[in-house]
């Protein structure tokens, strides 16, 4: 239900944004393995999606690919618009450990719709690694 | 909530953004012999609505300002904004530059002062939406904006003594009102400022801690006076308000607001000219920081805007988590998470609000554009930039980043009187909302 739910509200995010022209074949999982396979990376967002401009959090969940978390990792927050060429308005930064393998991503904001890039560089005992996560900034659905 | 109920949530959004789509009926009420003149799909009406004044959340609040809803303050910042005895040459008000009779700005290139300024007068109203005060973004509240030009040798001239002296002698009753009692300064007329000539910085080097610490205070509050009142100046509705209300009301008749060429307009504003790009949102601003190439007023000083400006608010005194702020460090969450070494800041300059743009030409940081038409004409050519990289696209095979804007001479002029339905009152006074 969970896989169906998040296609789903994919497909209403690739609508509203039609306009935007962010590329449909995006992909917008929130897991994926790092580029060298190292850890699994879940991002969760927050549950309401937050306005254009509002500073606000996501968690980071780290774990190994057996699905173990992984504690006390480094986490360096970079991103921003690939079709625009300028980066995130804000420096996030993942400020504490929540718990075991679960972090706070703290400064997030985004300053307009369309498609972001969402990249980490994790640093662990466990190793290094780096992985790059879409999100598509919807704008608001119009009740009428 | 519950997985299942989310999901059926979910699919009723999918269809009430499908359905209207495939129907045709993107709000078709009415005579249905008689078809509205405007069509607009779900998604082009979901841009125009984002737009709408209507939907400008309430001005936030100002953490670091615990006077910006006091009425004393506001009365206080009113007078002292009109206050031509805030500066050197005893000319020179904030409503010099910002005249409200010209949307509170000036009509000039640059601002013109004690001096001539090398930037472009900014409008304030709606500028409380603001993470960050000036063409660079070098203040973090609109109270600490306030106290820049008072400094600055090319506007106002003057220095923070002074300045709290003369509190002292015309504002006292005002000021004690609004922030309590007025703390002891030096008796004799002073001009001393760490920030200001040789002679002002040697003259407050002079002077014991606890009086500059009186001094900063008192000149603190007069900028947040200043921010108080300006907080009370609001966008009025415009034609596009009124006609994209209708729009989504269905209403047909709401069509006349606009003129087929301001539609025409409206349409490369949120299609093919990119505008809504940056230009987003009620205030038509992403309130964040483009390079697009705009070339520096005077070639032999290029402006480097806000990568200059990140260590200015850092190290500023009167920021968010400096002493004369009533914030606690944890909600200056943009100062915390600024964005300090991104390379696309080199060069890169506020997005301006376009409420009100068709009455502020000369247009762009340093008043380069002298109309709207030649501001377009500037994005359709996109030259690479003389400082940092633009943003904009030249259409150079290879290029991954975003399209080039291509308009033809008669789009150019339809956006321009489109940007023409932007212009409403500023309304004095209102309540914070």
């Amino acid at each position: 239900m969970h896989r169906l739910f998040a296609s789903i509200f994919s497909l209403v995010v690739v609508l509203l944004t039609a306009a935007c022209a962010a590329p449909v074949d995006l992909d917008l999982a929130l897991t994926h393995p790092t580029l060298e396979k190292k850890f699994v990376v879940t991002l969760q967002p927050p549950a309401t999606p937050a306005a254009i401009n509002q500073i606000h959090s996501w968690r980071i969940q780290v774990a190994s690919p057996t699905g173990m978390p992984i504690t006390r990792a480094r986490i360096a927050v970079d991103g921003g618009m690939p079709q625009h060429g300028h980066g995130l308005p804000t420096r996030p930064q993942a400020t504490q450990e929540l718990f075991d393998g679960t972090y706070l991503l703290e400064g997030m904001k985004f300053s307009m719709t369309g498609w972001w890039e969402i990249k980490l560089a994790i640093q662990s005992a466990e190793g290094s690694d780096t992985v790059t996560f879409n999100t598509v900034v919807a704008a608001p659905v119009v009740a009428r | 909530m519950h997985a299942d109920k989310l999901f059926a949530i979910t699919l009723g959004v999918v269809l009430l953004v499908i359905a209207p789509g495939v129907s045709g009926l993107a709000f078709d009420t009415g005579n249905p012999a008689t078809p509205p003149r405007d069509q607009w799909s779900a998604t082009e009406l979901g841009v125009l609505a984002s737009l709408r004044l209507s939907q400008l959340p309430p001005t936030p609040l100002d953490p670091s300002n615990a006077f910006e809803d006091s009425p004393a303050a506001v009365d206080l910042g009113r007078r002292l904004f009109h206050d031509t005895r805030l500066s050197q040459n005893q000319a020179v008000s904030c409503a010099s530059c910002h005249d409200a009779k010209k949307q509170f700005q000036d009509g000039l290139p640059v601002g013109k002062g004690v001096g001539t300024g090398a930037r472009c007068t900014m409008p304030i109203v709606g500028s409380g939406h603001s993470p960050w005060l000036f063409w660079d973004g070098r203040k973090d509240s609109l109270w600490a904006q306030a106290l820049g030009p008072l400094e600055d040798a090319a506007e106002h001239a003057g220095n923070r003594t002074r300045y709290a002296q003369h509190l002292q002698t015309h504002y006292r009753p005002a000021y004690e009102k609004a922030f309590g009692p007025m703390p002891a300064l030096p008796a004799t007329p002073l001009d001393a400022s760490p920030t200001g000539t040789p002679a002002e910085r040697t003259a407050w080097k002079a002077m014991d801690v606890g009086t500059q610490q009186n001094v900063n205070r008192m000149f603190a509050n007069l900028g947040k006076a200043i921010a108080a009142f300006e907080k009370t100046l609001t966008h009025g509705e415009t034609r596009f308000d009124q006609y994209v209300e209708g729009m989504v009301r269905g209403d047909h008749g709401a069509q006349r607001l606009l003129s087929p060429q301001e539609v025409d307009g409206l349409r490369v504003f949120i299609g093919k000219g990119q505008c809504v790009t940056c230009h987003n949102g009620p205030l038509f601003t992403d309130q964040s920081f483009h390079n697009t190439g705009v070339p520096p007023r005077d070639a032999g000083k290029p402006d480097h805007g806000r990568s200059a400006a990140i260590s200015k608010v850092q190290s500023d005194e009167f920021n968010c988590l400096g002493p004369f702020s009533d914030a606690k460090a944890s909600q200056c969450q943009e100062l915390r998470f600024l964005t300090t070494d991104d390379p696309s800041l080199v060069g890169a300059f506020k997005t301006p609000s376009l409420r009100g743009v068709a009455l502020r030409s000369p247009n762009m940081h340093a008043g380069q554009f002298a109309s709207l038409e030649e501001v377009i004409a500037h994005y359709v050519r996109a030259p690479a930039a003389v400082v940092g990289h633009t943003e904009l696209a030249h259409g150079a095979p290879g290029h991954t980043e975003r399209k080039p804007i291509r308009l033809s001479e008669q789009e150019i002029k339809a956006l321009v009187a489109f940007l023409g339905s932007l212009s409403g009152p500023v309304l004095e006074g209102a309540a914070r909302k």
